[in-house]
Formats: C-alpha cells, structure tokens, sequence
C-alpha cells in the first residue's frame, strides 16, 4: 500500500465519522473473512438478481494502448438502477474499462478494445454503432470537474441543445430539472448567467452531473468523481448517487474502498486488467471469495 | 505604487539585482516615452502646418508642398483588413486540422513548414508578390473576380496585378503562420478531459472544437489575432513592394494605394525638405498611435472578454 493509499484511508475513516451511514464496521468485520474460492464470476452475480436482465453485459472484452495489454478478457454485468463500484489499485484498468461503455477511448488512435459489450442488446462496440446516441445514452462524469466555459445556464444546456429541438422555456424547464436532480439549483438559481468556472470544485462537479443527467441518459459513468474534491461536497455527491440510481444505473469507479461500501449495490475488484472478483457490495467486503480481493480491502497489498 | 515587494532583510546582492531587474524594466517604459515623444517633437512641423487636414486630406504632392496622410491611412487599415479577414479563419481551421483532426506526424511536418514560412524575411515575400504573385493575380484571379461579381464596385479597373488586394493577400500569408502557431497550441493546451467531456455529451468534433475548444482559448486566440493585427498594419518591404505606390483612394481594390509603411519606405531617403520630412514622420507618429491604440483596445477587450466569460487558458 503506497502512502497516498494510507493517507485516502485516514481520510475515508474521517468522513465516515461524519456522516457515512456506520461503514466503519466493514473493515473491522473483514478479520473474520472466510475465504471461499468459487472461481465463477459471472454465475455467482446472476444468483443475486435473477429476477432482473442485466442491462450492461460485457463479453470478453479486451483493451490494448498500442501494444501494451491493459484489460484482459472483462466479464462483467450490471443491472438497471443498481450502483456497480469499480475498485482496484492504480492502474488496474477500471478507468480503461468503464471509458469502453462510451467508446470516448477512441478519441486515442492507439487505443483499441476488442470483444463485446452490450447495452440494452445492442454490442456497442460494432462499427455500425451510432457515437452520438451512445453517448447520449451513456452520460460520463470525470475525475476532475469539466465546467465549459460557458454560463451555468449554457453548460446545462449543451447536450440539450445538440440532441433535443426545445423552446426556450422546454429548454429553461430541462435546465431546472437537472439542476434540481443534482442537488445544485438552490445554490445557482440567482446567477445562471455567471461564468461556470466561478463555481466551487463541488459545485463545478454537481454542474457537470447535471449536465449529463439533463439528456436523461440510462447509464452514468463517474469516473473517481469526488478524488478531486473536499469531504463535504463528496458527500453530497454520495447522496446524490444514492438518488440518482433510482432513474439510472450508474458505474463508479473509485479509489475509497469506504465509498464503494457506502453507496455501491455491488462492487468489482480490478487488478491487472482482470477482474478477480464481482459480487454484492457487502458480501464482496465482508466474504471476499478471492485472496488478492481480500488483501485489497483490508489493505495488505503489494 | 511599490516596484517590488519589500522585506525588512535584504542583503546586498539581493538588493543589486532586484535593483537592476527594475531598471531593465523601467528601460521599456522609458523607451516607448522616448519614441512617442521623439516622433511628436520631429511631426511638429508637419501639424502646425496642414492642422487637423493632415489626417483628412490625401493630397500628397511633394512637388507642391501638399501633404495629407488620408490615403496612407486608409491603405494601411484596407490591406490589414483584408489580411485578418482571410489570415483569421484560414488559421482557425489549419489550426484545427493540425491539432484535432490529422496524424500527429503529418502535423508535425506541415507544423514545421509553417513556422519556416514566418521566418522568411519580408524582402523575398515582396519579390516574390511582385514577380510571381502579381501576374499570378493579373492573369488567373482578378478576371475571374471581375466575371464572378461584375457589379462590386472593389473588383472593378484595370487588372494589372498589383495593387491593394495583392497587398492584403500578401499580408495574410506573412500573418498566418504566426496565428496559426498560437492557435494550435491553444488547441493543445486545452485540456483532453474538458474536451473528452464534450465529446462524451455526444458531440461532432465541430461542435466540441467550435463550442468548447475555441471558447476555452478564446482570449489566447483573439491575442494571437491581435498580435497579427500588429504585424499587419507595420509590415513595410512586402507591402511596399505590390501595393503599387499610389496615394489616392479608390473604391476598386485592384487599383494601386499606398500604406504608411510603404510611404515611408519609398520617400523617406529623398525627401530633402523639412516640410516633406517632417510630414513622413508625422505619418510614423500616426502610425505608432494607431499600433498603440490597437493594442491597449485589445488588452481592455480581452480583460473584459476573459470577465464575463471565465475562460480558461
């Protein structure tokens, strides 16, 4: 573990104090992890939720930049409205893997992902895919918060203005919803028209989730969407997480074990381009079936 | 107003430097003050002779004694109008196609051949304007404005090459590279996960370049635009070279005019009276006004730009 890794920790431990929902007794039950090695990723989530079609289901899939390797045959599936946490040590791959979801990867010529993955029965990765409804339909929200340089106003108002022809109050309505599904209009409803980038980091990131939810897409993918911001607005943006998987199924990738504990339905485990072990949150933090799974989580790794 | 920050303990070679860093500063300043001054004290002459006509008249007789600078002017303000309008947008999109759309090593190559082309000195681009451009111009272009658009008073007289329309194009050639560097970069200087944000909201690279990109660097661009601007209204050899040399003005952009640049140019080494002297330096005086006024008004638009907008390079 790396002394950035041991500073998260103190760090998480300081936030559950204050209002994560108990998560503390996560780590502290893990002493008395058994461990039971059923290797079967994929029949061992099925179990939990057979009464639902996974909405995500990723196939073999494999991700190489240039000619380095970075994912290795991914299996993975997830479920509408559930929250899937994305865990694993620094360049494991998760980033790599939930930046597949929206092919925004190839943005990068040397960038190349091979296998399938299907949304909603469409394998996304074929050349027939249409980006631009793929991206609609699969919103992304970044590590570090992305603010246009534009108003508050304008910035929640881009993608609606490129997929939806809406008058100007449908628009301002559109505006206001998403603002008030991420938690952000009480605090902006008097200056819409200020530049965004005036906004606090927290604010600036709850700008940027509503930018995203405002075309109401079906999938949200964060990509360590708190690491760059303070405790308090990485609160609220838990809450908001918690809200949001009602309309849409969101993928977080996270380096704060505590996070995933707090907010995620189920969490994969990501080392080397594999993913070891995919499960329930609390079964996966509590009953790792994997060894190296439970060397991450109770932090005696490398 | 403090020249630097003081703090109680300074030791001496500390206080040296800071000492000579200000003067070097200072220097700048002192030199602008010397110049303006320099230029308004040799213009008297001309100013207290024609008055506030000097600007307005564009009589220019050296055989006379008559001397306005209206024709100057407006050949120095037409050819860098006609320089920005087709250097602007010409640099936006080779800039784009540079930066956002082609192989990095084809970028690289033509990125590197447009930088040479803004180290060739002003003297070869006005041979070549006068010898190669122009009849290029007089042989191909000009007829072919003339058929395209038989009404447009600017594409009207004899087509002969040379003249205010070559100037301008000339120009634009000279200022292009320049822009066209500054906008790349501010194209790459964007950062990729602002621009992986527009591309996510299922954008066209269009609309991420034109909505997002550009209004990042806006400030940055409308700077480099600036700066090319500058160049543009000094620029002297080219310019003096295919413009022709003739102070009236006409509405046709294929006739000949004249700058302040190239006016000065050709009448500076024989003008022997004081009058015709005094009137050439009044003209350098304008000139410095009108670059210096630019300037600043770009600064205060920028400041106000960068206000209300919150950009970000």
């Amino acid at each position: 573990m790396s002394k950035q890794d041991i500073k998260r920790h103190q760090y998480d431990k300081e936030i559950s104090q204050h209002g994560g929902n108990g998560s503390g007794s996560v780590l502290e039950n893990l002493s008395q992890a058994q461990r039971v090695t059923v290797p079967d990723v994929k029949t061992t989530f099925k179990e939990h939720h057979k009464d639902s079609e996974p909405q995500v289901v990723v196939k073999n899939l494999n991700f190489f930049y240039g000619k380095h390797q970075a994912l290795h045959e991914n299996n993975l599936e997830i479920c509408r409205n559930t929250v899937m946490a994305v865990i694993g040590p620094s360049g494991c791959g998760k980033s790599t893997h939930i930046r597949v979801y929206n092919r925004i990867y190839e943005l990068y010529r040397e960038q190349r992902a091979e296998g399938e993955v299907w949304i909603d029965g469409e394998n996304i990765l074929s050349a027939n895919c249409n980006l631009i409804q793929l991206r609609k339909k699969v919103g992304m929200i970044f590590q570090k918060p992305t603010p246009f340089p534009m108003s508050i106003y304008e910035n929640v108002a881009y993608g609606l203005r490129l997929h939806y022809k809406l008058t100007k109050n449908e628009l301002y309505q559109k505006v206001q919803r998403a603002l008030e599904d991420a938690a952000l209009w009480e605090e902006v409803e008097g200056k819409l028209d200020r530049p965004a980038m005036g906004l606090s980091g927290g604010q600036q990131q709850r700008l940027c989730i509503a930018r995203a939810i405002a075309v109401e897409p079906e999938i949200l993918l964060m990509d360590e969407p708190t690491s760059a911001i303070d405790p308090i607005a990485t609160g609220k943006i838990e809450d908001l997480v918690e809200s949001l998987k009602k309309k849409y199924t969101i993928v977080i990738v996270t380096h704060n074990m505590q996070q995933a504990a707090r907010i995620a339905d189920y969490t994969a485990f990501f080392y080397q381009g594999y993913i070891v072990e995919v499960g329930p949150t609390k079964q996966l933090f509590q009953n790792p079936r994997e060894k190296q799974t439970e060397d991450y989580i109770t932090g005696r790794f490398g | 107003m403090k020249l630097w920050n003081s703090r109680s303990s300074l030791n001496g070679s500390d206080f040296v430097f800071r000492l000579l860093s200000a003067v070097c500063a200072l220097l700048v300043i002192a030199l602008i003050v010397a110049v303006f001054l320099q230029l308004a004290e040799s213009s008297m002459l001309a100013f207290r002779q024609f008055g506030f006509s000097f600007l307005l008249s564009q009589k220019w007789n050296p055989v006379t004694g008559n001397f306005g600078a209206a024709s100057s002017i407006y050949g120095t303000l037409i050819t860098t109008l006609i320089a920005m309008l087709i250097a602007v947008p010409l640099s936006l999109v080779i800039a784009l196609f540079l930066a956002e759309l082609t192989h990095p090593v084809v970028s690289k190559v033509v990125g590197t051949c447009i930088e040479l082309l803004a180290a060739i000195p002003s003297i070869i681009y006005g041979m070549w304007g006068l010898f190669v451009f122009a009849p290029f111009m007089s042989v191909y272009i000009q007829p072919w404005l003339q058929a395209a658009f038989p009404y447009l008073p600017i594409f009207k007289g004899p087509k002969m090459g040379i003249g205010v329309l070559s100037a301008g194009i000339i120009l634009a050639i000279m200022i292009l590279p320049f822009i066209t560097c500054v906008i790349r970069d501010v194209f790459k200087m964007v950062p990729a996960v602002v621009k992986e944000s527009g591309y996510g909201m299922g954008s066209t690279t269009w609309e991420v370049t034109h909505k997002i990109t550009v209004r990042y660097g806006l400030t940055s661009i409308v700077g480099a635009c600036f700066l090319g601007l500058g160049r543009a209204l000094g620029e002297t050899m080219a310019v003096t070279f295919v413009i022709g040399n003739s102070h009236r003005i006409t509405p046709s952009l294929f006739n000949a005019g004249s700058s302040i640049a190239s006016t000065l140019a050709n009448e500076f080494a024989e003008a022997a009276d004081p009058l015709h002297l005094s009137s050439l330096i009044a003209l350098g005086f304008v000139l410095f006004i009108v670059t210096f006024v630019v300037q600043v008004a770009a600064r205060l638009w920028l400041r106000q730009m960068q206000k209300s907008f919150g950009g970000g390079l």
